[in-house]
């Protein structure tokens, strides 16, 4: 017989019951609570006189509607009455049930995604569910992580468990090294860039190889947030040293004997050297450069020395109109230099790239430079209070401010149109979030996806640059 | 959910077809973060003479003396007598909850939209197909006779009226099932809380760090 996946593994581990009708229940390890998904998700609970199943296996922290500026005045000081009322609501709901939430200005609230690892309340072998696509980014220890919609959140509160059904294996493995200045957010891209956003469809992703290897835990985590974007809710790497590593003292964190003992059993979160993948697909690190988008899809993407596409040379007529759609609503020309794009915004933040990590190689870049004059406005916006208070005690605050950036609080900010920061109708913006859809940085908006190094250095140039002749120099 | 065992209420007949969702529940009332409190807004376009506005206190808008759940005699009503198509138009759960929240039990009709009958058995609303002219003879007795009352018998699938004649009608027998005992995807997840609990214990042995805060 085969041997196991690590999704198989996960996913036999954390089996309840399997039903009749091919659904499984599966338990859930960490339920994560934001205030979009779950008002509707605790009404539910309360009209039908339920209690959470194990309120301890839940975390809540209010991302998405939180103002970035100054806002120490605290939650009635949000201006949109929507945004107010849903974190307002969130902070109710975890008092009334007893669930721990880091409310807006608490030192460790942040983007979930980022708070989750960060406090250790991710740790390897879990199963991690949240009402929120991103979620896959928790795949990045090992994890069984995914998005779910805001009934299964109620389902997973009264139940502890899940709903679901098997999805299938899919390996991508990006073999040999990667080159300077490329980075994890430039290797998914590309992955997105050759399997589609429909190439992980109905897949749990599991990234592998040695260049995923030599990636560090933050970097992994950039590379699972965006399964999603290429169609698979799950994405996972293999624990390692690095994954446990990482996860050791976390507040969250097993201690002492368990440690040794949780620490023993992660090691074997891995696939088996025999197990079967229903998809391979094998990718060389050294073909991947530095990726920018330049269209209205993840998928739409090209290394930044490329132009930008020529529909008129598709010989596939989706293709083509597609390419035509997106350039007209990007505003750009067929065979236009990616580096000619002119830039009205920079976003360096988002569940995607705003760990320390991301802050410290978009600092390197912008040290002792100004930005560019062209620009409206270069954002920085850490994932958390406690990645922007090691930011700061690290002095990259300073190396932002003296740039001309500005430095903020933790939330998803410019990442969506949910709240005071967004992008005017027109206005590139080279952002290091994960989504270029029409209209999802603000009503018109142009989103660029990139790396932090690759969004520092466009900030200064005022256009796109190769990060990599800034380093050589 | 509430279960549905046998229910005798007021019936009050909505002589229209394919009501879309967005007339049970205007579009303007699905910003809130709630779902329940969607029952003053039921039908609000029919209901009132001014246009409503979420957040806003019903109770002094004019209504409109027109409409059907407005008048005297239908006071209390908690059976929907309805025309084809029930239910049409968008897939939003905000049009069972409101009529849920209405106090309405059952509706009755030749026919329901797809999405519409599903979200009603998940809260706890009992749709019941009849046939046109079983429905049709239903509309001609609720409007003869003030204060008509229907009783449900979801056991024995029948609808009895007050000469104590019976409407037999079809229910698949899982949601038969759930309705009965008040199950919802999560009632029945709950009928598992032995094997949950046995996982638990399980794991607690295997993976102990998992249960440490
Ligand atoms: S940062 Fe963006 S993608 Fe991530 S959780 Fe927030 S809104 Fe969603």
């Amino acid at each position: 017989m085969a041997g196991k996946t690590l999704y198989d593994k996960l996913w036999d581990a954390h089996l309840v019951r399997a039903n009749d009708d091919g659904s499984a229940l599966l338990y859930i390890d960490r339920h994560l609570l934001h205030e979009v998904t779950s008002p509707q998700a605790f009404e539910g609970l309360r009209l039908a006189g339920r209690r959470p199943w194990r309120i301890e296996a839940n975390l809540a922290t209010p991302d998405h509607n939180v103002p970035t500026t100054e806002r120490s005045g605290g939650v009635e000081t949000i201006v949109d009455p929507v945004s107010r009322i849903q974190v307002k609501t969130l902070d109710e709901n975890c008092d009334t049930f007893g669930i721990t939430e880091f409310k807006m200005n608490d030192p460790r609230q942040g983007i979930v995604h980022v708070v989750g690892p960060e406090q250790g309340a991710t740790l390897p072998g879990m199963t991690v569910v949240c009402g929120d696509s991103h979620t896959a980014t928790h795949g990045a220890f090992a994890a069984l992580a995914h998005g779910i919609g805001t009934s299964e959140v109620e389902h997973v509160l009264a139940t502890q468990c899940l709903i679901t059904k098997k999805m299938k294996n899919m390996l991508v493995r990006v073999d040999g090294q990667l080159g300077l200045g490329v980075t994890a957010k430039d290797v998914i891209l590309h992955i997105i860039g050759v399997i589609g956003t429909a190439g992980g469809t109905g897949c749990a992703i599991e990234f592998g190889g040695e260049a995923i290897r030599s990636i560090s835990m933050e970097g992994r985590m950039t590379i699972c947030n965006m399964a999603i974007e290429a169609g698979a809710r799950v994405g996972l790497v293999a624990a390692d040293e690095k994954t446990i590593e990482y996860v050791k003292g976390r507040p969250y964190a097993p201690q002492g004997a368990l440690w040794e003992k949780a620490a023993a059993a992660w090691r074997d979160l891995v696939s088996d050297e025999d197990a079967v993948f229903d998809k391979v697909v094998v990718i060389q690190g050294e073909d991947i450069l530095p990726q920018v988008t330049w269209g209205t899809s993840p998928e739409m993407v090209a290394p930044v020395s490329a132009l930008v596409p020529d529909p008129a040379v598709m010989s596939d007529a989706v293709q083509r109109e597609g390419t035509e759609r997106a350039l007209k609503y990007m505003g750009l020309q067929p065979n236009q230099k990616i580096t000619d794009i002119q830039l009205d915004r920079v976003f360096i933040g988002s569940c995607t790239n705003s760990r320390i990590e991301d802050l410290r190689a978009a600092a390197a870049v912008v040290k002792g430079k100004k930005v560019a004059a062209s620009l409206k406005q270069a954002l920085v916006v850490p994932g958390s209070g406690l990645v922007k208070a090691q930011a700061e005690a690290e002095g990259l605050d300073k190396i932002f401010i003296e740039a001309g950036m500005e430095w903020r609080e933790p939330g998803c900010s410019m990442c969506l149109a949910m709240n005071p920061d967004k992008l005017g109708a027109g206005e590139h913006c080279a952002s290091t979030s994960n989504r270029n859809f029409e209209g999802r940085q603000g009503f018109g908006g142009r989103t660029h996806l990139v790396s932090p190094a690759m969004a520092a250095a466009a900030a200064i140039a005022g256009h796109f640059v190769d990060v990599r002749e800034w380093m050589q120099a | 959910m509430k279960k549905f065992v046998e229910h005798q209420g007021i019936v009050a007949p909505l002589d229209r077809a394919n009501v879309d969702t967005d007339m049970i529940i205007p579009k303007q009332f699905l910003k809130s973060i709630k779902r329940s409190g969607f029952g003053p807004n039921l039908f609000d376009e029919l209901r009132y003479l001014d246009e409503g506005q979420p957040d806003q206190d019903c109770s002094g808008r004019p209504l409109n003396p027109d409409f059907v759940l407005n008048q005297a005699r239908y006071q209390g009503t908690s059976i929907l007598l309805a025309r084809a198509n029930f239910g049409c138009g968008s897939s939003r759960e905000h049009a069972p909850w409101a009529l849920e929240d209405f106090g309405i039990r059952a509706i009755l009709a030749p026919s329901f939209a797809d999405i519409f009958f599903n979200n009603s058995f998940k809260n706890g609303l009992l749709p019941i197909i009849l046939t046109e002219a079983e429905i049709d003879q239903l509309f001609r007795e609720v409007e003869a006779v003030p204060g008509y009352q229907l009783t449900i018998d979801l056991r024995n699938q029948a609808v009895i009226k007050p000469d104590g004649s019976r409407l037999p009608f079809e229910i698949d027998e899982f949601r038969k099932h759930c309705l009965l005992n008040g199950l919802d995807d999560i009632g029945l997840t709950l009928e598992h809380a032995q094997a949950i609990r046995e996982y638990e214990a399980q794991r607690q042995q295997t993976a102990p760090w998992l249960f440490s805060n």
